[in-house]
């Protein structure tokens, strides 16, 4: 119970540390690792609920967290891709 | 078949179609957009016959499986989708020019079609969550098409801000889990307690969509977003993607979070519905650009609908709830007929002028009637004059909002109505004794059309034929 507590509650530091940092950095780079430990952070609450004492984990947690994962690495994979058109485009902005 | 899993499927398929033959991709897209339109539609009809569809793919029921599900108020939406959809479709094959990118524009955009049919249709809470990064990111990508440095810019902050309200909406997705154990929306319904739990997730989830949703003070991305993108894409982000944000909100506040709707928290949501029609609206009136005026008034729209919030809460379940759910319904077609149609048009008069600087649109508003007269019948919808449907929604708006004793709801819809009707006549004003008049109404009837047929819809079938539509969203169907 007590790992769950601090799995669970280590998540939700992590998701307040990347709001924290995607509303006060302006780099692109720096707000997507941001938006990325955020979703780490629910990633991390939803495998904590997964925890069923002596009965095998609940499936259904880790089945929502390999979706999340696979929607995070397209959408960074979308902003990375159109912030280097920006880049192409103005080299020194 | 499975008609709601065909109304997802069929765009989908068209979609991968469209991305494998690239050389054909506006043929298989349009073919693509007219079976979606059907087998949209065909949803419709089923509830309409049916008063509630629910269907579990592959056999697998909740709490495990994914089911879908449509009821009159999304049977509405996918109905209004699928029109605008497929006129706008029209218009694109038109629009666009050889080397002006058409052949990525048609697998993003079933895409988006598919994702929007998906978030109408979904019935669980994750399933959205996935549907609406599905949406962001066909958006995403089909905002920043037209390929120019301020689209790219604005297309890449609506995709941040996009990511930034769905990891807050998965946040308040988890939490629920955590609590109830299951994220189908009526087991949820059935299980919810208030409590500090149900409320952190409330406000999450209604957060993080209210930042999708461009819900005032969350709007600050719109404009730039929506006035940026090509012309068929605006139209689709403004009319549709909003709204199905928007819907969400609606979808959990009335049939998920129920109990804990309180007065406060849905005169909140008016209150920031009252400040983005006043502040909408007096932006659109000084946008300089008409593109940007359309995206503006946006904002605006979305803030009447927030207007019934607190009504719906006030209100008891009965004729007068009914009434008021229908006028909401209603004032959301509306919009989505008219402003698809406002910026199609927009989009042609961008293509003869060469820009869109309302000051100098005199001369070429006056070389395209068909266009200018659908710019004055979207305006009509948007200002709420007679026979459009918002008038009646505006009406119904007003009279519950004396009935319920919450009369300051009617300064904020006077306040707006007002500034609308200004800036659409400040549009209008360009078109009149500058130029002789052509002949020939319409000059360009595969993109003109689709933009009239559009801002018809909005004043003349929603307004003179809304009867069908109260039928509709009855509980146990119409027929």
């Amino acid at each position: 119970m007590t790992a769950q507590f601090l799995f669970g509650g280590a998540g939700l530091v992590l998701f307040a540390l990347g709001i924290w940092s995607f509303l006060v950095h302006e780099p692109l780079l720096r707000k997507l690792i941001a938006l990325n430990i955020m979703g780490s952070g629910v990633f991390h609450l939803l495998i904590a609920t997964a925890e069923r004492g002596d009965l095998p984990p609940d499936p259904v947690p880790h089945a929502l967290v390999l979706t999340g994962i696979v929607v995070a690495v397209s959408a960074t994979a979308l902003a990375l891709a159109l912030g280097r058109r920006l880049e192409e485009e103005d080299p020194d902005g | 078949m499975d008609s709601l899993a065909l109304a997802i499927g069929v765009p989908l398929i068209a979609a991968l179609a469209a991305a494998a033959f690239p050389a054909r991709a506006q043929a298989l897209g349009l073919a693509g957009a007219l079976a979606t339109t059907v087998a949209s539609l065909q949803v419709t009809a089923l509830v309409w016959q049916q008063g509630s569809l629910r269907s579990e793919p592959g056999g697998w029921g909740a709490p495990l499986g994914l089911a879908l599900q449509a009821d009159g108020l999304s049977a509405a939406l996918i109905a209004m989708t699928a029109l605008v959809a497929l006129a706008t479709a029209i218009y694109a094959s038109g629009y666009f020019r050889p080397g002006n990118r058409p052949r990525e524009f048609w697998p993003l955009w079933l895409l988006l079609w598919t994702a929007l049919n998906g978030t109408f249709l979904a019935a669980d809470l994750f399933n959205l969550y996935v549907n609406m990064e599905l949406l962001g990111l066909a958006a995403a990508a089909l905002g920043a098409l037209g390929g120019q440095p301020a689209a790219v810019a604005a297309s890449l902050r609506y995709l941040l801000i996009g990511l930034l309200g769905s990891m807050t909406y998965l946040l308040g997705v988890a939490l629920v889990y955590t609590a109830y154990g299951t994220l189908d929306m009526d087991l949820v319904a059935a299980a919810l307690r208030p409590g500090p739990v149900a409320g952190t997730a409330m406000v999450l989830m209604t957060g993080g969509l209210a930042l999708k949703a461009a819900l005032f003070p969350l709007h600050f991305w719109l404009p730039p977003a929506h006035a940026n993108a090509t012309a068929p894409v605006s139209a689709a982000l403004s009319a549709l993607v909003v709204k199905a944000a928007f819907y969400l909100v609606l979808r959990l506040w009335l049939d998920v979070f129920t109990p804990l709707v309180t007065p406060a928290a849905a005169h909140l949501i008016g209150l920031l519905g009252a400040a983005a029609v006043v502040w909408g609206s007096w932006r659109a009136l000084r946008a300089e650009r008409l593109k940007l005026l359309a995206a503006y008034s946006t904002v605006a729209q979305i803030g009447y609908l927030c207007l019934f919030f607190p009504l719906l809460q006030a209100t008891p379940p009965g004729t007068a709830r009914e009434d008021l759910l229908a006028a909401l319904v209603l004032m959301a077609l509306t919009h989505g007929f008219a402003k698809s149609g406002l910026f199609l048009a927009a989009g042609l008069v961008q293509q003869s002028a060469g820009h869109d600087r309302i000051k100098e649109l005199g001369g070429t508003a006056q070389h395209l009637p068909a266009t200018t007269f659908s710019i004055a019948l979207a305006g009509t919808a948007l200002i709420g004059l007679p026979p459009s449907g918002s008038f009646i929604g505006k009406w119904l708006l007003m009279t519950s909002a004396v009935q319920t004793g919450q009369w300051w709801w009617i300064a904020a819809v006077m306040t707006g109505t007002l500034l609308a009707a200004a800036y659409v006549f400040r549009v209008l004003g360009q078109a009149f004794n500058l130029e002789p008049t052509p002949r020939r109404f319409l000059t360009q009837g595969r993109t003109e059309l689709p933009a009239l047929l559009l801002a018809l819809t909005s004043v003349a079938v929603l307004g003179l034929a809304a009867r069908p539509l109260w039928q509709l969203l009855q509980p146990g169907g119409a027929a």
